[in-house]
């Protein structure tokens, strides 16, 4: 029977439902569709990731057989070294306080806007709300396309601007859909309760609304972090000072140049008394590599944790919207 | 712009590709409803939890990272071919990334490989939506388990899928920038310059910002006529419509 009451009512209605399965004999299409359903389903987990395995266990092997293709399965002749010359790279530094700050500046500025806009359009007596609730959420459906977009962001001389990666998403029409709707669906009864104490605006917003909003908030948060370090876009159109490039834009570059990098630093390391032996010396394949991981690390480093909760953080905003 | 002849030819060959990816995209949309459907099928919940976690994965990675991911398992130097010539399936390398034959399908593939999980996560909660009663309704009246999925789980996805599938058609133009950008090298640029992507060739590698924004504009005023349009059609056809 259906799955999905095993997870809102786990006990109860979990002992029916096995008790109903030992009752029924699946008949052999049945097994035929399930064999089928678990292989395919198998095979595209492993697909999605084996690629992400794979370049973990290249960035720790003898770079002279990785830089063949040779390791497939398992690591072979396991080193680190290509982690801590990698971070001998110019640029890279800066490259990575970039992202990191642009992504906790621009988490936080679009997680308050959010908060607060979502929590506006849900107050009745704001001033036209209907209007710029419309005006809001038109922008997520219309726009004039990116030529127009960097046309005026370089007039509002946002070019070459730290500025032009945390200002633009301040106000994510997505973002306030969600939370308005989390708090469409909080009891009422609260805000009313706090007016007749006495509360202003601010006080409901700040005392109230934020921290019964934890969860909606804690899933603009993620999806906010996530589409900054991602971010490439904007770096590409925006930024021609390398001191301002993001990771994203500084490991596309090193995929199309890797080659010239690796040179320089196996030169570096030449310059040492130890001279870098066959298998920890850099090359084309493990410098991108391992550029990769440390870019890719974060997201797989959350993703475990905030899994199940934006999920769950997703489906409240879709069902409803 | 419109008397010479090679940009004509140009900008028709970019027209067919958008339609050609985005095409193929919006022939293979019901993907994302069958993989929830099976998904929910499926009833050893540790399994199920699995393979919705991996799958939802890629969907939080940039497509610079899926093309440093394509470039290590499938350039010349990559797992891949390592993997071919240990079998001793091939001589030379396979150059699958140079190969312009295959661009919309396999631009199609990165697409589902990256965004299937992710987009299926919307079905899964429709179907946790669906009321129990039709399940044991169902039961009660002998149903299989592929008779219970066409007959209760499908009716009652449909509404959100033709939704969705009407979004995705009034944006049927915009196939973004990021995808085709990352992926365009010298050998399949013909075949993978989408609108998005020539018009930004076209304004950064030319300095036309003028044709760009004309092309650009005209592009957002289709998307609204589709939107509409199918907005309509929906109407007269379902009753129901979403603007």
């Amino acid at each position: 029977m259906s799955d999905k009451m095993a997870e809102v009512v786990p006990n109860a209605v979990h002992q029916s439902r096995m008790d109903k399965k030992t009752s029924f004999k699946l008949s052999t299409t049945d097994k035929f569709i399930s064999v089928v359903i678990y292989t395919l389903f198998s095979l595209f987990a492993f697909a999605c990731v084996y690629p992400f395995y794979s370049i973990i266990i290249n960035t720790i092997s003898a770079n002279d057989i990785s830089a063949r293709g040779d390791v497939v399965f398992f690591p072979k002749h396991i080193h680190f070294q290509n982690y801590v010359d990698v971070f001998k790279i110019p640029g890279l530094g800066t490259a990575a306080m970039v992202s990191l700050g642009r992504t906790v500046i621009g988490t936080s500025l679009t997680v308050g806007a959010s908060a607060f806009l979502g929590f506006m359009f849900t107050q009745e007596d704001m001033w036209g709300r209907k209007f710029w609730y419309r005006f809001t959420i038109i922008t997520m459906f219309f726009n004039a396309g990116i030529i127009p977009w960097y046309l005026t962001m370089r007039s509002l001389h946002l070019t070459n601007n730290f500025l032009a990666y945390v200002l633009p998403t301040i106000v994510a029409p997505f973002f306030i859909i969600l939370v308005k709707t989390f708090v469409e669906s909080t009891p009422k009864e609260l805000q009313q309760a706090a007016g007749i104490d006495g509360a202003g605006i601010m006080t409901l917003f700040f005392k109230i609304i934020l921290p019964i909003s934890k969860p909606i908030l804690a899933t603009v948060a993620i999806f906010a972090a996530v589409d900054q370090w991602n971010s490439f876009q904007d770096t590409l159109l925006l930024v021609t000072e390398s001191k301002l490039y993001s990771l994203q834009f500084i490991l596309y570059n090193y995929i199309n140049q890797a080659s010239s990098l690796s040179t320089m630093v196996n030169l570096q390391n030449a310059g040492s008394t130890t001279m870098a032996s066959l298998a920890t010396k850099q090359t084309t394949t493990s410098i991108r590599m391992t550029v990769t991981i440390i870019v890719v690390a974060p997201i797989l480093l959350i993703y475990p944790i905030f899994q199940r909760f934006f999920v769950k953080g997703i489906m409240i905003g879709a069902v409803k919207g | 712009m419109v008397e010479n002849q090679v940009k004509i030819d140009q900008l028709l060959q970019v027209i067919k590709n958008t339609f050609g990816m985005s095409g193929l995209n919006l022939l293979f949309s019901w993907l994302p409803m069958v993989f929830a459907i099976f998904l929910t099928e499926i009833k050893a919940v540790r399994f199920r939890k699995f393979i919705q976690t991996v799958t939802t994965l890629p969907n939080f990675i940039s497509w610079v990272l899926v093309y440093s991911l394509a470039f290590s398992m499938f350039s010349s130097e990559g797992i891949v071919n390592g993997m071919l010539r240990q079998l001793g399936m091939t001589d030379s390398p396979v150059l699958f990334l140079q190969n312009s034959d295959h661009v919309w399908l396999t631009m199609w593939l990165w697409t589902t490989w990256k965004a299937l999980g992710w987009s299926a996560i919307l079905y899964i909660a429709a179907i946790m939506g669906i009321d129990d009663s039709l399940y044991e309704a169902a039961h009660v009246d002998g149903a299989t388990r592929m008779q219970v999925i066409r007959h209760v789980v499908l009716p009652s996805m449909l509404p959100t899928y033709f939704v969705l599938l009407m979004l995705q058609i009034a944006s049927f133009l915009n196939n973004g920038l990021e995808q085709y950008f990352v992926f365009q090298n010298a050998f399949n640029k013909d075949s993978i310059q989408v609108l998005d992507l020539y018009v930004y060739n076209l304004a950064m590698g030319g300095g036309s910002y003028s044709v760009s924004v004309a092309i650009s504009m005209l592009k957002s005023l289709i998307s609204v006529v589709l939107l509409f349009s199918v907005n309509g059609l929906s109407k007269m056809l379902r009753g129901e419509s979403i603007v």
